[in-house]
């Protein structure tokens, strides 16, 4: 599995979700629309300050590649960020570390975060606030991240790219597959079978 | 070699092991609420499923629920619709709701334990970060994403990777005005914001074994603010004289065989860990977060950290926490003046939480610039309070008393900050614009902190109001 695409910085650690998706956009029974929410908080905040979020740069808007510092997507479990940031056009996640419900998450919507050293992550950040026509080459089956001359070694849970190497990262179908496997071991448990 | 806590509930609920590698998992209890459920029904109606064991599910509405004024249909639209969408999908797919003309309505992680859906040796999942806090009990619980709640209401399992296991014993004992909140943000100042990605963390040591199960479950609940998914304590005679009597719990002859079994399930004496960490627990203080993450926190007496004081890597993010606060660095936390008290959540809404915040506000005053809140965690927590008196008291305070939910440590219902006011909460999460306003500051401390806050009118050392010669 390969992803190309142009890359968007998004510097600093433990960005959480409440920022990523603040709860008043929770206030829905769909995903749809979230994509205007984005950081709205922080680019608002920013822009009040005369400054400009990656997320409005005009230039960005192409990007389908973020580029991410340590524990992104830290804090509530609400997917609604990452459907945010899927719903807006990003594809792939690179960064030093992630969440693990984030990660989850992300995965489950078919978006590898795949991990880099810090110091790769500065690399490809440099490359890409250089030159943001940098092209960002994720390849989950090699687990390489590779932008021009930078060739950054990346790592992933085995499952995980296994999961996207085989296409099955939505695992509905592999746990309904055979309903009895569950079943039988569900009677196994003694507080399921009444002790 | 012994087994741990979590290897023995992993093994026993493996289904398989899926071609991915990870395990499919058995959820033993799926917990449902309003706010992250509703596209997973959408989506199983999409896919012509149904939900694989309704009677292994349970919800509940607590997130978008108003405090105060619940008639029906809710002032505020939205909620409305949200509550409808859950009755309607619990309706339909065959799942017992406690809704709010149920008496047993409450916060997701209150009511769990509460009615003894919560048992020592489950899997737990719900759509939720602070599913930690059922580990209280003995059970491996975790929060999830909509995707996920789809995948278990579909199939009963989740597609998971073992976690590793890292023991934090407490030893020794506390000193009084340190309570179970102040011992987790300890941990969490001390391993980071993210060291606990990977691991579940087992908590125990002498301090724990003296917790009562309404401290363990504070303590359990923030396991996530440490990045660590899943959080627990080993059952123990403490665990199982909680869960007698309780609801969902058998009786007589059923109930001593599951005692036996929620005993043999905690990990063994000659387990070995992937990690420790022991923390004295005479070194504790009472803790206040300074920043805006639940590791920029320090005790009470303390002063608000300079860059310099932090490894090279963090000092970013203590300028932007600072720049954020408008906190002077070097300057000391106690005497921060607080616009807001707010005692509440999952973290901290239990009875003993409120009990804990009345002792300290009884026969004195909220500080008149404080506007205060006391939001029990649920109905049942509520009633029994009122049996006691509580709500007098705090009324008699200033407090507001209000009607079981989420409320302010979210905002998702109209309780919230207002423009960059400074909260004193109860609750979990101190990130930018968590109560509801994007530039409101939140300050997480233990009830009793927060109560003496709202008197006091600014952060203070709740010691100074304990009884005289207290101990704890």
């Amino acid at each position: 599995m390969n992803i190309a695409g142009r890359a968007l910085v998004l510097r600093g650690d433990d960005v959480d979700t409440d920022r990523i998706m603040p709860a008043r956009f929770l206030r829905s029974v769909s995903f749809d629309g979230l994509e205007q929410h984005v950081f709205e908080d922080d680019r608002k905040a920013l822009a009040g300050a005369g400054r400009v979020h990656p997320f409005d740069r005009t230039e960005n808007r192409a990007a389908t590649v973020l580029l991410v510092n340590r524990n992104f997507g830290c804090g509530s479990s609400r997917e609604h960020a990452p459907q945010g940031i899927v719903r807006w056009g990003i594809t792939a996640i690179v960064g030093e570390s992630f969440a693990e419900i984030f990660f989850a998450n992300a995965t489950a919507l078919g978006v590898p975060c795949v991990t880099v050293s810090a110091d790769d992550t500065q690399a490809l950040m440099r490359a890409v606030e250089t030159d943001l026509a940098t092209a960002i080459e994720i390849d989950v089956s090699a687990l390489e991240v590779r932008a021009g001359s930078i060739v950054a070694r990346a790592s992933m849970p085995a499952s995980a790219r296994e999961a996207f190497v085989s296409g099955t990262w939505d695992a509905t179908a592999l746990l309904t597959a055979d309903y009895n496997v569950v079943r039988r071991a569900a009677a196994r448990l003694p507080y399921i079978a009444g002790f | 070699m012994g087994s741990t806590l979590l290897q023995k509930v992993w093994d026993l609920h493996t289904v398989r092991r899926l071609p991915t590698g990870q395990t499919q998992l058995l959820i033993g209890l799926h917990l449902v609420h309003e706010v992250t459920s509703p596209q997973a029904f959408d989506m199983l109606r999409l896919r012509g499923q149904g939900v694989a064991m309704p009677e292994r599910t349970f919800a509940t509405v607590d997130h978008i629920v108003p405090t105060d004024g619940q008639l029906r249909p809710f002032l505020d639209d939205m909620a409305e619709q949200m509550t409808v969408a859950l009755e309607r999908n619990c309706r339909e797919f065959g799942v017992p709701l406690f809704g709010l003309d149920s008496a047993e309505q409450g916060i997701v992680h209150v009511i769990g334990p509460e009615l003894g859906l919560t048992q020592p040796g489950m899997t737990i999942a719900c759509g939720d970060s602070h599913t930690s806090t059922h580990g209280a009990l003995g059970a491996v619980a975790f929060g999830i994403g909509t995707s996920q709640v789809r995948d278990v209401l579909a199939s009963q399992s989740l597609a998971m990777e073992l976690l590793k296991v890292r023991r934090i014993d407490i030893t020794g004992s506390r000193p009084p005005g340190v309570y179970a909140k102040d011992v987790i943000l300890a941990i969490i100042q001390r391993l980071g914001v993210n060291g606990g990605v990977g691991f579940a963390y087992e908590f125990g040591g002498t301090v724990v074994d003296r917790m009562t199960m309404d401290e363990r479950m504070t303590l359990c609940n923030m396991s996530i603010e440490g990045g660590a998914r899943a959080g627990y304590v080993n059952p123990d005679e403490t665990t199982i004289a909680y869960l007698r009597g309780r609801r969902f719990v058998p009786i007589g002859a059923a109930f001593e065989r599951a005692a036996a079994w929620w005993r043999s399930i905690a990990s063994d004496a000659d387990t070995d860990y992937d990690d420790r960490l022991e923390i004295n627990g005479a070194t504790l203080a009472p803790m206040v977060t300074w920043g805006i993450n639940p590791g920029q926190s320090l005790a009470v007496d303390g002063r608000v950290p300079r860059e310099a004081d932090v490894p090279a890597g963090d000092s970013a993010g203590v300028r932007d926490a600072l720049e954020y606060m408008g906190f002077s660095a070097g300057a000391p936390i106690a005497g921060t003046r607080v616009d807001v008290a707010f005692i509440g959540s999952c973290t901290n809404g239990r009875l003993s939480d409120l009990r804990e915040a009345a002792r300290i506000v009884q026969g004195r005053k909220v500080a008149r610039h404080v506007r205060g809140l006391v939001v029990p965690g649920s109905k049942s927590v509520a009633e029994a309070a009122e049996r006691e008196g509580l709500p007098e008291i705090f009324r008699a305070a200033g407090f507001e008393w209000r009607a079981a939910g989420c409320s302010m440590c979210l905002a998702m219902n109209p309780d919230r900050l207002n423009g960059r006011e400074v909260c004193a909460s109860s609750s979990n999460r101190n990130f930018k614009g968590r109560q509801g306003s994007p530039t409101g500051r939140t300050l997480l401390m233990s009830p009793a902190m927060v109560a003496a806050a709202a008197v006091a009118g600014e952060v203070t050392d709740v010691r100074r109001m304990l009884p005289a010669g207290e101990t704890r």
